[in-house]
């Protein structure tokens, strides 16, 4: 299955994934309307410093632990990828505290949990970080 | 320090309306010319450290930044430009010669623009690519000039001297390691091997990652010898001794001590923190007579199994040098023009020495022909080759091939903002920075040139085509599919051309 | 208005050539009815014939044709010719005063042979001798024109229809084994004989159909051997390139055509490794006599001849046996006129020479 790989070799710590996956799930056509004087909750996040930096998202684990965890029946794996239902997901957290690599995140409102879902769950329809990292440092590909 | 006479040459324009404060900008400007108000949530910016190399307008998401000419300007005056005003200040200032990278940006006249090319109406076909083999390998060496046959008669075919053979007719020309990136020279070594042709060490010698790319490399012998053994000799595919570049004719290079560390030192072979200066001339190489010395050592330490370039700068005297040279024992003569590029040379030499390469090879190519050895030598042209135009015309002058430098650099990414000397080049090209290195993915790098040069490929061989040509070598000194607009009698007759309508 | 030298004129041709392989001869007469059927092919500013075994009782002595435009050029021409030669007929070659040929020159023709002294003092082969002289005339006499300088063979040329041209110099009085013939249809009005076909130099003849692209690199890389192209007409550059490859470089035809004919990269590719080895080196050594755009030639010379299309074989040309007599054409119809039962015809492939030559034993 293709997943999101970072190298963390060609990664510029730019942070322009943020931004491209913060829009991406915005809703809106116009990145500069969407974003403009808005804290972003981006799925994806460049952590490290101006010398080693990477991007971490979701991995979609073949055996993914949060799935396995959650207590709402919230999260499953569709097609490889792990999927919330924003219906069922009653902000518990739990997927928060197990996740190793720390790629899930409380949605805006906080009432929900987020993650990166491959802009399946967006209009974009390939993951927006991907397409937009000026370095070829974010990969969608099968390994 | 008092007043600061000068003025910021560029103006960033930041629309405020779709900046979104994502302070990419900021992130990626080498210069430090953005930065984030956190009082306002606003950008902020300092023009007089921008160069205009629009690393921050490829990357801003929202296009929300612009780089303008500054229309600040002194009071208005014809012989006194803001441009050499402001030089004056910044000598006046530093008390040192100024310094420029890239190459010579003045308005000299371009010939290339002046030349234009031939198609086939009616009396003979044009041919079609799509439809018809359309051939641009060519071979850069001495050609023998009889031929031998073997005891029964056959033509032997083993008495060659040695060549280079070019899938196309494009290099990538010299630009040594520590004036360009290692991985601006890994683009350059793997885009080489998978066009065909050749790139270019420079004189900073072969790191030693890239030995495996050897047989599509040209290693270069300059004057500082810097990186030079026997190993790096027989590592290349061709060797070529640089007695001048375009961009700065007469002197040498120089690259600072802050640029020759770890990788960079044991690649040149001196040690961390000094200045590599390679001299003004070769000092074994104070005539002619002595040039063929160093030819034919190089040819002894390689058991005359490489082709010998010797690269000189298109100065007036061009033809009769080179004259010489074909004479030397060399095997191929790269001619470097006006306009080259380089990562950082004096202004004034930059700017005002050395003639255009379009003269200089129509001089050198009709001059090789008159003394009747054309033959011993194949030439490269080099210094400003822009398009597939540039070198078609530059072919039908009488070039066997063409050198790329600045196109190449474009390629990957350059926008000739030409401050290489600075070594903060935010495009991961001209700089040592490990963090800006890593801005230039050699696998994507690779890709633009492989890019750049098929594309050009795919070019040359429709306007072949249209002339009726199948083969690069057909077009080769075929002066006749060129014609001049604009030029007077005597620049027609220096590059061996009619006029439009003749 | 700029004539034939001054400017390039592109043309195009009918090119027309028999060859009888037993040393039979006839005389002119055939190859006139051949080159007439292709009328259309020319526009009346260009004819000419070459013919081969045409002077048997001085087939060793060096037979040069020459076109004057005054009596001074011949004056000029005839002291230079008799510094160098012993020359023992001079005359006037015999023409027929027909309408259709109008404005003609001087034309003369004179056998002889060079003085031996001069041969030895300048260390040159007799045929190198001959075409360095040629040359000479034809670029320094102004107003005369040596157009034909083989032994045993003549070139006939002049400004109008191949057929008239063949009455006006009275061919079916020559007799030869091998004539080729060519009609013109230049693009620009030439006006002068000289820059008729065939062209000439030595006893190599060519007659040409097409334009070729690669022509001022051809001719500016046989410019270096002492070839200078007065004409600028690709036949003159081809004849060169012939004379360059197979007389002074000792290249056999086939060789020769290997050169300027030369496969695609793609084809040697594809071939056995001493093929491909033999290609690549021609294609390295001489890449700048590589023909490219449309051409059919036809190359006599002494007991033989060539036929040769460019390797897209972008230019018609067909041959005909019967017996032992070898027809090339630009047409079919052109063989038919002359031979309308053939044992066999066929159209060669591009880059492809037909050579042929005397049947062994045969004198010429």
């Amino acid at each position: 299955m293709k997943r999101v790989y970072v190298n963390e070799k060609w990664c510029l710590g730019c942070h322009l994934c943020e931004y491209n996956c913060a829009f991406a799930n915005s809703g809106e056509t116009d990145m500069a309307g969407a974003l403009k004087d808005v804290k972003i909750h981006p799925r994806i996040r460049v952590e490290g410093d101006n010398h080693i930096s990477f991007a971490v998202s979701c991995r979609h684990c073949d055996d993914p632990i949060c799935v396995k965890s959650c207590i709402a029946g919230a999260l499953s794996v569709r097609n490889g990828v792990v999927h919330r239902d924003r219906d069922k997901c009653v902000g518990c957290y739990t997927c928060i505290l197990v996740c190793p690599y720390g790629a899930v995140m409380p949605a805006p409102d906080g009432k929900a949990i987020q993650k990166c879902e491959l802009c399946t769950d967006n209009a974009f329809g390939e993951p927006a970080c991907v397409k937009g990292c000026p370095n070829g440092a974010i990969v969608f590909e099968e390994r | 320090m008092g007043i600061n006479y000068n003025v910021p040459e560029y103006e960033v324009v930041r629309d405020p309306q779709r900046c979104i404060a994502c302070r990419v900008c900021e992130r990626q400007c080498a210069n430090e010319v953005h930065s984030y108000d956190p009082k306002t949530g606003k950008m902020k910016s300092d023009e007089s450290k921008c160069v205009n190399c629009h690393r921050c307008v490829a990357l801003c998401p929202t296009h929300a930044l612009k780089i303008v000419k500054n229309n600040d300007t002194y009071r208005i005056n014809a012989q006194w430009s803001n441009e050499a005003i402001g030089e004056i200040y910044r000598q006046a200032e530093t008390g040192g010669m100024l310094l420029s990278s890239m190459g010579n940006p003045k308005p000299y006249p371009i010939y290339w623009d002046k030349m234009l090319l031939n198609a086939s109406q009616v009396t003979n076909p044009s041919i079609d690519p799509l439809r018809e083999p359309m051939e641009t390998k060519t071979f850069l060496g001495k050609k023998p000039d009889h031929i031998e046959r073997d005891s029964e008669g056959h033509i032997r075919t083993d008495n060659l001297p040695p060549q280079l053979k070019l899938e196309v007719p494009i290099l990538f020309s010299a630009m040594s390691y520590g004036a360009i990136s290692y991985n601006a020279h890994e683009c350059l070594a793997r885009a080489a091997r998978a066009l065909g042709t050749y790139y270019n060490t420079g004189e900073g010698g072969l790191h030693e990652d890239f030995y495996k790319y050897g047989p599509n490399t040209i290693v270069q012998v300059a004057s500082g010898r810097f990186g030079v053994h026997k190993g790096y000799l027989e590592a290349g595919a061709a060797i070529e001794i640089k007695i001048g570049q375009g961009a700065k004719p007469g002197i040498g290079g120089h690259l600072p001590g802050a640029k020759i560390v770890g990788d960079i030192s044991r690649t040149r072979m001196i040690p961390e923190g000094s200045d590599a200066i390679s001299p003004a001339p070769h000092h074994d190489i104070y005539s002619i007579e002595d040039l063929r010395q160093l030819v034919y050592s190089l040819k002894e330490a390689t058991e005359y199994k490489k082709p010998v370039i010797v690269k000189i700068a298109a100065v007036h005297n061009v033809a009769a040098i080179a004259s010489g040279i074909a004479r030397s024992g060399a095997d191929i003569i790269a001619i470097d023009g006006f306009r080259s590029g380089t990562g950082a040379a004096p202004t004034r030499i930059r700017d005002n020495v050395g003639i255009p390469i379009e003269l200089a090879l129509a001089a050198v190519d009709s001059r090789l022909r008159q003394e009747k050895i054309r033959n011993n030598v194949s030439l490269i042209a080099g210094g400003s080759i822009r398009n597939s135009a540039d070198v078609v015309k530059a072919i039908a002058l009488g070039a066997d091939a063409v050198y790329i430098g600045t196109a190449a650099l474009l390629a990957l990414g350059c926008h000739l903002c030409r401050t290489c000397q600075t070594g903060k080049c935010n495009w991961g090209i001209a700089t040592q920075r490990p963090d800006l290195v890593k801005r230039l993915n050699p696998d994507i790098g690779t890709k633009r040139l492989i890019n750049l040069v098929s594309a050009w490929k795919h070019e040359i061989m429709e306007m072949m085509g249209g002339m009726g040509i199948n083969s690069i070598e057909a077009l080769r000194g075929n002066r006749l599919m060129l014609r001049g607009v604009g030029l007077n009698d005597r620049e027609l007759k220096i590059l061996g051309i009619k006029h439009a309508g003749e | 208005m700029q004539y034939e030298g001054q400017v390039r004129i592109p043309s195009g041709c009918a090119i027309s050539g028999m060859f009888l392989r037993d040393g039979r001869k006839v005389n002119g007469e055939p190859i006139i009815r051949s080159i007439a059927t292709m009328h259309d092919r020319s526009n009346g500013l260009g004819g000419g014939f070459a013919a081969y075994g045409i002077y048997p009782k001085q087939k060793d002595l060096y037979a040069f044709h020459v076109f004057y435009n005054s009596e001074r050029a011949k004056d000029e021409c005839e002291r230079m010719i008799r510094a160098n030669f012993d020359i023992s007929i001079a005359e006037r070659i015999p023409t027929r005063r027909i309408p259709q040929i109008t404005d003609e020159p001087l034309i003369w023709r004179y056998f002889g042979l060079p003085f031996r002294k001069l041969l030895e003092d300048r260390r040159l082969d007799e045929r190198e001798f001959v075409a360095r002289f040629v040359m000479k005339v034809n670029t320094e006499v102004r107003g005369a024109y040596v157009f034909s300088s083989g032994k045993n063979m003549g070139v006939f040329k002049a400004v109008g229809f191949p057929e008239d041209v063949g009455r006006f110099y009275r061919l079916d009085e020559y007799e030869g084994y091998g004539w080729t013939a060519h009609g013109r249809y230049p693009t620009n009005t030439p006006g002068w004989w000289g820059g008729a076909h065939p062209f000439a130099l030595l006893d190599y003849s060519v007659v040409h159909n097409g334009e070729i692209s690669s022509y001022d690199t051809n001719r500016r890389f046989i410019g270096m051997y002492g070839y200078s192209c007065t004409l600028l007409t690709d036949t003159e550059v081809i004849t060169y390139i012939l004379d360059y490859l197979h007389r002074r470089n000792r290249l056999s035809l086939k060789e020769t055509a290997d050169v300027i004919a030369a496969p695609f990269w793609s084809e040697i590719a594809a071939m056995p490794e001493d093929r491909r080895r033999y290609y690549t080196y021609l294609r390295n050594v001489f890449p700048s006599l590589l023909i490219t755009g449309p051409f059919s030639i036809l190359v006599g010379f002494s007991g033989g001849m060539m036929a040769l299309n460019d390797r897209l074989k972008l230019r018609s040309m067909v041959v005909g046996e019967k017996g032992s007599a070898v027809y090339v054409a630009s047409e079919e119809c052109a063989i038919r006129a002359v031979e309308p039962e053939l044992d066999r015809l066929w159209s060669p492939r591009g880059g492809e020479p037909v050579i042929v030559t005397l049947n062994k034993g045969v004198r010429a």
